[in-house]
């Protein structure tokens, strides 16, 4: 808690943790001192499901860098994604071509 | 152990201890084995968390014969690995400094409960845990020598405060009763070189009796060994800088 940069996303899905896959409740997005990468800090995130404790969790830690690019190609992803959902969607529904 | 003909032996284990509020928290505790007398140290742990370097280091001071105790200040929060607590806590932003100050209180109480210890108390910590070794040297009875490795937060802007944070350390310091070592990386971000010298400006205002060590080629966390941040020159001096200054303040 060097930086004190916490942010927080309310999330729905699912994540694979050492136990098995898990229901996702929440991404914890931290630019402090990781864990386990070698930076001095990083973009850390912690896809979690707090009502199942502490252990219910699925960690990342990604270079500053990388973690932008990350970002940017999640983004992207999901313009293609939704335009994929327009093209094949039926003939009446909103959005549909 | 001094030499090699000497005995040397400790117990370690964790038990647990009266925290802030009473509460019933865990602690990692190991004492070296003899007759004593023995001085007493409370480690606080640092940010990550109450961890394996941290037990680690609670053995290292009772190799070195100290009475050493690690009490774990995310005990609240929940339990797993050391990693995924520390995570969970990071999350929620900390833990109260007041909460802290009650369990780390709690810790200087088990010391001064042993049969072997010399009467002596002294308290250490690394990253937050040097913050709060602050904090608890500014606001408790019975410190004799306190030991602020690195603490980012002594220092803080009033946008800094909240609800966990009431109050800035420095802001306490005019109540430091005890003599302060501090260590510092010249390339930490938290602190700055800059905030330890508004730190050590505040200290020669009030008059208290401290040694800042600050370390070139280094910044945050050079003690770690198993983490990037490690410096080995500069932490095989640092450590001798601790052993020195608790041998002084707390063996008489």
């Amino acid at each position: 808690m060097c930086t004190n940069i916490v942010e927080r996303a309310e999330i729905e899905g699912t994540g694979k943790g050492t136990a098995g896959w898990f229901a996702l409740t929440r991404a914890n997005v931290t630019y402090d001192h990781p864990f386990n990468a070698s930076y001095e800090h990083a973009l850390n995130i912690d896809f979690v499901n707090e009502a199942q404790g502490p252990s219910a969790r699925v960690a990342v830690e990604l270079s500053p860098e990388s973690a932008r690019r990350l970002a940017e190609t999640i983004l992207a992803t999901l313009d293609r994604g939704e335009a994929y959902e327009a093209a094949v969607a039926p003939v009446g529904t909103p959005g549909a071509r | 152990m001094e030499r090699t003909d000497e005995y040397s032996g400790i117990v370690a284990e964790t038990i647990g201890i009266a925290g802030h509020n009473g509460d019933t928290i865990g602690a990692y505790v190991a004492k070296p084995l003899g007759p004593g007398p023995f001085p007493g140290v409370v480690l606080i742990h640092h940010a990550p968390g109450w961890d394996e370097w941290y037990l680690e280091t609670t053995r290292r001071f009772a190799h070195h014969g100290y009475i050493a105790i690690s009490p774990n200040l995310y005990d609240r929060s929940g339990h797993g690995t050391p990693e995924d607590v520390g995570a969970m806590v990071r999350a929620a932003g900390g833990v109260p400094d007041a909460q802290v100050v009650g369990d780390i209180q709690g810790g200087m109480h088990w010391l001064r409960m042993q049969q072997v210890h010399n009467g002596k108390v002294g308290v250490i910590g690394t990253c937050s845990g040097g913050r709060h070794t602050y904090l608890v040297a500014c606001q408790s009875e019975g410190v004799d020598a306190a030991a602020d490795l690195w603490g980012g937060g002594v220092v803080m802007t009033p946008d800094q405060l909240n609800e966990n944070r009431p109050v800035a350390p420095i802001d306490m310091t005019a109540n430091l009763a005890c003599p302060l070592l501090g260590l510092f990386g010249n390339e930490d971000r938290s602190p700055t070189p800059e905030q330890v010298d508004q730190h050590e400006a505040e200290l020669k205002r009030l008059g208290k009796t401290y040694e800042f060590h600050r370390y070139d080629g280094a910044g945050h966390g050079f003690f770690y060994y198993d983490r990037a941040m490690y410096r080995q020159e500069q932490a095989v001096d640092g450590w001798g800088k601790v052993w020195d200054f608790f041998g002084r303040h707390l063996r008489a």
